[in-house]
């Protein structure tokens, strides 16, 4: 197991290679650069050369990747164009929201999403599962920040619920070790900033979760559906097993396979996707400065950005093929 | 009275859009204590339909079933299905056809065994691991601490089919219930399980419920033996009777397809001509009309009546075979 973890870690090498090349020649290919975002259309074309000049945006393509790679080396991303701080210092306070955020959507997904799904194939065709099978399309064909600002203005603006923008309540003076302010809360045992923290998660968790808990439950009830019908569930049940053994043994176990994988999948997906949600709650993600970064050519963050992504994407991959493992001998690594 | 006594039981499949099939028409048979009873037939005849009705396994708004199921003096029919699922295991078995796909891919062979110990025995922990190495044991699976720690894909067919064998008899079952349970292993580990399930029941005093299509694996088994066409029982008696004196035209076709080993070199099986693709509804006759050698007009005036000999002898046929040449015996010495 371990030998099988070290292997694919040492795998990631060559994935981020390859990818860093690709998209640096891509991004710096794209028409217009820096210079045209922070002189807007006012500059000269002089102006425009010595701001190229300063960022090094003038030397051949090759040099300014060698130097990228070379920062790359010391886990240094270089400095954001936009703001002038640090890449990695800019990542570090609005990536863990990002995660978080993606995190409690993916855990409300499951929990939901799941028992849902195996409802619904249990009693297939009954009310439920009608119920659960339209509300997922719904679910898959609503936009994420229309019920993202729904819920906002229901639950946050008219009920008073909960909160309806950023992270903290203004004022808690909180300290914050590793940048997930639940987690933080926790380590520190601040809990009532922790606490504050999580319901500032529930509504954008919630109007994130909506696609990934469609999905999952389409996926889980097509999945029990199917096992439903495999030979060892009618052996389980010709043993007189008890409902809740048949069900959880039997049944889930089998039909949690592909599952987890979606689950995977989704949670890479809402780390990338997470931007609209995001900037409806105000919630100081990684979204929507990536966004302006865009906007700005901020190379070295966006660089930074897929770096940062595709290695939680292969990370996450990694977490599936082991869980799959655990739950799965056939394919059990060694 | 009989352990089991099955009444009329009919099984209809009702399907959208399609007509409905009755899968289980009318079949009526008994099983006594200890008794080893055949239900044979082709393929699509109805018999794993029959035992899964049996046993409450048939679940779902399109099946319908009828008749009377009698067990041990409970009518399982009408049994509550929390009541059903107490009898299940402990008191009815059942094996499959395919011992891999009948064994959950990935739960240990361990844990498939202990969690029938401790749904009816009570037996957990260590209690309930030695007692399924034991059990691994009795069905003839070398080794059985190490294999209770296996997974299905790691055991071959035949042992696979052990340790499903070892689950059906861990309750000392009554009635113990075979689907074809050599159907899906090679022909020199077929012989093994025969042999072992005849063990075991004899052992326990279970009572077998051997269900196959082929003659050869009744011949060596059962004391009674019922043939199945098309839903219908046609024909049910002892086993040397049954095999000395068919009378029902669908059984001397069965027999006269079993390769025999007495017969002259070179002499062709004769298969039964047609499939059962060819038969017509019992409602308009005899199913079996379109294939039959001895079929006369009279087969079609609805349905035959099940005729029952002075000797016990049930056969289903207006025109009964009575002269046999040469006379079918394939088992009769084994001392049953
Ligand atoms: N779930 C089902 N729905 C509709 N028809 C079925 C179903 N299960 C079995 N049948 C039909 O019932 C008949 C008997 O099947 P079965 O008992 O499996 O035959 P066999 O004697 O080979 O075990 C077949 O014609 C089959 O097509
Ligand atoms: S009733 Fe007629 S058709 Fe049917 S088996 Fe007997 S002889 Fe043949
Ligand atoms: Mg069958």
């Amino acid at each position: 197991m371990l030998r099988f973890i070290v292997r694919r870690l040492l795998q990631l090498i060559p994935t981020l290679f390859g990818l860093s090349i690709l998209l640096f020649v891509w991004l710096h290919r794209l028409p217009g650069g820096p210079e045209a975002a922070i002189l807007g259309d006012r500059g000269t074309a002089q102006q425009r050369a010595e701001i190229r000049t300063t960022l090094g945006l003038d030397e051949p393509i090759w040099v300014q990747y060698g130097r990228f790679m070379k920062r790359l080396a010391s886990l240094d991303l270089g400095t954001s164009i936009q703001s002038g701080r640090p890449v990695t210092e800019e990542f570090f306070t609005r990536f863990p929201a990002t995660v978080e955020l993606a995190l409690t959507a993916m855990v409300i997904a499951t929990v939901v999403g799941i028992p849902l799904g195996y409802l619904a194939a249990r009693r297939r065709g009954g009310l439920l599962d009608f119920g659960a099978v339209t509300s997922s399309l719904v679910g898959i064909c609503v936009p994420v920040f229309f019920l993202a600002y729904l819920f906002k203005v229901i639950f946050a603006v008219n009920l008073g619920l909960l909160p309806s923008s950023g992270r903290q309540t203004p004022g808690i003076d909180a300290t914050h070790p590793t940048g997930f302010y639940v987690l933080d809360g926790l380590l520190t045992g601040e809990f009532d900033a922790s606490w504050d923290a999580f319901a500032h998660l529930i509504l954008p968790g919630l109007a994130l979760s909506s696609i990934p808990l469609a999905i999952i439950v389409r996926m889980t009830r097509a999945s029990v559906l199917e096992v439903l019908g495999e030979d060892y569930v009618r052996t389980a049940e010709a043993k007189g097993l008890q409902e809740n053994t048949v069900r959880v043994r039997h049944v889930l176990r089998n039909a949690m396979l592909p599952v987890v994988t979606a689950i995977g999948l989704l949670t890479g997906g809402l780390l990338s996707g997470a931007v609209l949600t995001e900037s409806v709650f105000a919630f100081g993600g990684i979204g929507s400065f990536i966004r302006t970064a865009i906007d700005f050519r901020d190379y070295p963050v966006l660089m930074g950005f897929i770096m940062l992504i595709a290695t939680t994407y292969v990370l996450i991959n990694l977490l599936v093929d082991i869980s799959y493992s655990v739950l799965d001998p056939r394919v059990r690594v060694r | 009275m009989s352990l089991l006594t099955v009444d009329e039981l009919t099984v209809t499949f009702t399907q959208r859009g399609k007509p409905d099939v009755r899968a289980v028409d009318g079949v009526s048979f008994t099983v006594d204590q200890g008794e080893v009873v055949g239900l044979v037939g082709e393929s699509g005849c109805g018999k794993s339909v029959t035992s899964l009705a049996l046993m409450r396994l048939l679940s779902g708004r399109n099946v319908k079933i009828g008749g009377s199921v009698v067990f041990d003096g409970i009518e399982l029919l009408k049994l509550r299905s929390e009541e059903m699922r107490d009898l299940r295991g402990s008191q009815l078995a059942m094996i499959f056809q395919d011992p891999l796909s009948s064994l959950n891919p990935v739960v240990p062979i361990g844990v498939q065994v202990t969690e029938i110990l401790t749904r009816h025995r009570k037996l957990r922990g260590e209690a309930a691991r030695k007692e399924a190495a034991v059990l691994l044991e009795k069905v003839g699976i070398p080794d059985p601490t190490r294999r209770l720690r296996e997974y299905p894909h790691q055991m071959s067919g035949g042992m696979r089919q052990r340790a499903l064998i070892a689950m059906a008899v861990a309750c000392a079952p009554r009635l113990l219930i075979a689907d074809e349970p050599t159907t899906a292993l090679d022909v020199t580990i077929q012989a093994q399980i025969l042999e072992l399930l005849k063990e075991l029941v004899d052992s326990q005093g279970t009572a077998l419920l051997m269900i196959t299509h082929d003659l050869g694996v009744v011949a060596g088994l059962c004391d009674d033996i019922n043939v199945l066409y098309a839903g219908k029982v046609v024909e049910a008696a002892a086993r040397r009777p049954l095999f000395a004196a068919p009378t029902h035209p669908y059984s001397v076709g069965l027999l006269n397809s079993i390769p025999r080993l007495d017969a002259p070199r070179g002499e062709p099986l004769k298969p039964i001509r047609g499939s059962v693709n060819d038969n017509i509804a019992w409602a308009d006759g005899c199913a079996f009309a379109p294939r039959c050698d001895h079929y006369t007009i009279e087969c079609l005036q609805g349905p035959p009546a099940l005729t029952e000999a002075l000797t016990g002898h049930r056969y289903r046929c207006v025109n009964p075979v009575t002269t046999h040449e040469p006379p079918a015996v394939i088992a009769t010495e084994d001392g049953r």
